[in-house]
């Protein structure tokens, strides 16, 4: 009952830290911009350890932090393998071949512009439906290795991309348009000095939701069959054998991995379109 | 007009693709077949099939062409098959059997429905908290941004299987899952709705001497409806999928993830792809009513859009 107790004091302590952080002079400044959430994660993550232990939650229903820790770092090669069988091979082999085709399939596109009438709803529409829904089929075509799995991230993150660029390369006016004939700038070189720039941010719109999707499809993908690595595999196996504890694990990495892959798509973006007024810093 | 055209242009070609790809796609299996039933076939052994290129097969097969849009578990079925497939498991079954698309359709949508209620109702409870308290926003809006670049639907089978420990078990673990998958959307797109009405509307107010509830119905509800829409859109054909996977990793019996499983692991391909057109449709239909629903709304409070 004690450690129940502590869990609220706990919770009142982070709480009443954060408001005095977030209500106070330097509210503004970075470092509790960053200090704030920060607060409130681990305040959750002590709540949580204490609850567990308190109450005696079996270790069946919910893990406390430090056994997932304590699993995590155990089981370090098994997670390294499933994290290179899964996000490495399965994610982002196929993040990068869809994203490429999309990409290159949308400037086809751009060029005619019936072809953009006609694809753009179709785009738009596939984009909204639930394309995890092929995992079985494509499992079905490429075999359980990863390359079922690079095919199921194809197109989950062919269709985002795609409308996205298509979108973005119509962004430039026409006074644009207008300036760059007047310099007697052929097709290219206006594409590659004026409209695919413009088209950036949107472009990086597509790429950044697709990191989600890549990872979502390549571990969903494994419940359909994979061989016996990878991290959609290992949830569902630990699942059947009431190990938690490396399902929690496993998600670790997943959010993890998952964290890094959108931190660098949004890195390279900030690099590739500083001129941008959404990435100015005031 | 010239859209719909070129819609209907695409739409062609794709499934003008689609028969294309179903010949070269399906000529082994056919060929084993008319192997089997006594025709002859050109390399003649199985084996020395498997070794050539499919169009080379088709090229020297060309009498089984028309076999491979007919076939009974083709590696992809033809168009008009998952069609007929598609009309005599909606249509022709009684709704109550457990061949009908429909009530396997009922048992997602159903589970949809509710998780969606669930995450929307939290999400928007969730948005005001946020916008209301400066404490909220900034520990707890961090991390709803970084939840949106994590897998989320990793957690979908140990929720299942967790809640089933508990005793809990039919449509809520489903539902949950949708719920935490379109709860997100929702609180990300409702904040920055609550948060569009300007300086000078929120100023006007004031000078109104209006409360803080006042302020909330009065302005930043109404002008945060066009982003809860745009989001409640993601949010619900998040809640399909999560409903769907959902239903992938306990052997579920019922809906539309189910008809996946079971026809993965039977090889019934034709199953498959109606179950998909049917989530497909689903989804679509969802997405549609809900923007139905905007367009009615926002054209009574005035709204262009």
């Amino acid at each position: 009952m004690m450690l129940v107790g502590l869990a609220v004091i706990a919770w009142g302590v982070g709480w009443w830290v954060n408001a005095q952080l977030a209500n106070g002079p330097l509210a503004h400044h970075r470092s509790v911009q960053l200090a704030v959430p920060g607060i409130f994660g681990l305040t959750l993550l002590v709540m949580w350890e204490l609850l567990v232990r308190g109450l005696d939650v079996s270790l069946v229903i919910l893990p406390a932090p430090t056994v997932i820790l304590a699993r995590f770092g155990t089981s370090l090669p098994i997670l390294w393998a499933d994290f290179m069988q899964t996000i490495v091979k399965g994610a982002l082999s196929g993040y990068v071949l869809g994203c490429a085709a999309a990409l290159l399939t949308a400037v086809a596109v751009d060029r005619s512009d019936f072809l953009r009438r006609g694809l753009l709803p179709i785009g738009n529409f596939v984009a909204a439906l639930p394309i995890v829904g092929t995992a079985p089929i494509l499992v079905m075509w490429f075999g359980f290795d990863w390359h079922s799995k690079a095919a199921v991230v194809v197109v989950m993150v062919f269709f985002p991309v795609l409308v996205n660029t298509v979108a973005g390369l119509r962004e430039t006016d026409q006074m644009q348009r207008d300036l760059m004939q007047t310099y007697a700038a052929g097709y290219w070189q206006s594409f590659f000095k004026l409209r695919l720039p413009a088209a950036l941010p949107f472009i990086f719109n597509g790429l950044k939701v697709s990191t989600t999707l890549a990872l979502v499809g390549a571990i969903v993908a494994e419940f359909f069959g994979s061989p016996t690595v990878g991290m959609g595999f290992r949830i569902s196996t630990s699942v059947g054998q009431l190990a938690l504890d490396m399902v929690w694990a496993e998600i670790v990495v997943a959010a993890l991995a998952g964290s890094a892959f959108y931190g660098a798509m949004a890195k390279l973006e900030g690099l590739l379109t500083f001129w941008h007024p959404s990435q100015r810093r005031t | 007009m010239k859209s719909i055209i070129a819609v209907f242009t695409v739409l062609t070609a794709i499934i003008a693709i689609w028969y294309i790809a179903c010949v070269p796609m399906n000529i082994k299996g056919v060929l084993d077949g008319a192997e089997r039933a006594g025709i002859e076939v050109v390399p003649e052994t199985a084996r020395e099939r498997r070794d050539m290129s499919e169009i080379g097969l088709v090229i020297s097969n060309r009498f089984a062409i028309d076999e491979t849009w007919s076939q009974d578990r083709p590696r992809l079925p033809a168009p008009h098959q998952v069609a007929v497939e598609l009309w005599e498991t909606t249509v022709e079954k009684k709704i109550t059997s457990k061949r009908s698309l429909i009530y396997h359709g009922q048992v997602t949508l159903s589970a949809t429905l509710l998780g969606f209620a669930i995450g929307t109702g939290l999400g928007i409870l969730l948005a005001v908290g946020i916008v209301h308290s400066r404490v909220m926003d900034m520990s707890v809006m961090p991390w709803a941004i970084v939840s949106q670049t994590i897998p989320i639907i990793a957690l979908a089978p140990m929720i299942i299987v967790v809640l089933y420990s508990v005793g809990v078990q039919g449509l809520l673990p489903k539902a949950i899952i949708s719920a935490y998958l379109s709860f997100f959307p929702v609180v990300v797109g409702m904040v920055k709705g609550l948060r569009s009405p300007d300086h000078m509307q929120l100023d006007l107010l004031k000078t109104y001497s209006a409360s803080t509830a006042q302020g909330f119905w009065k302005l930043r509800l109404p002008s945060s409806l066009p982003y809860l829409f745009a989001s409640l859109k993601i949010g619900i054909a998040a809640s399909l999928v999560g409903a769907i996977v959902g239903e992938l990793p306990t052997g579920a019996v019922a809906g539309l993830g189910a008809r996946l499983l079971a026809g993965s692991y039977y090889g019934q391909t034709v199953q498959i792809w109606s179950a998909l057109f049917a989530a497909a449709i689903l989804a679509a239909a969802l997405v549609a009513a809900l923007g139905l629903i905007e367009r009615l709304l926002l054209g009574r409070m005035g709204v262009k859009t």
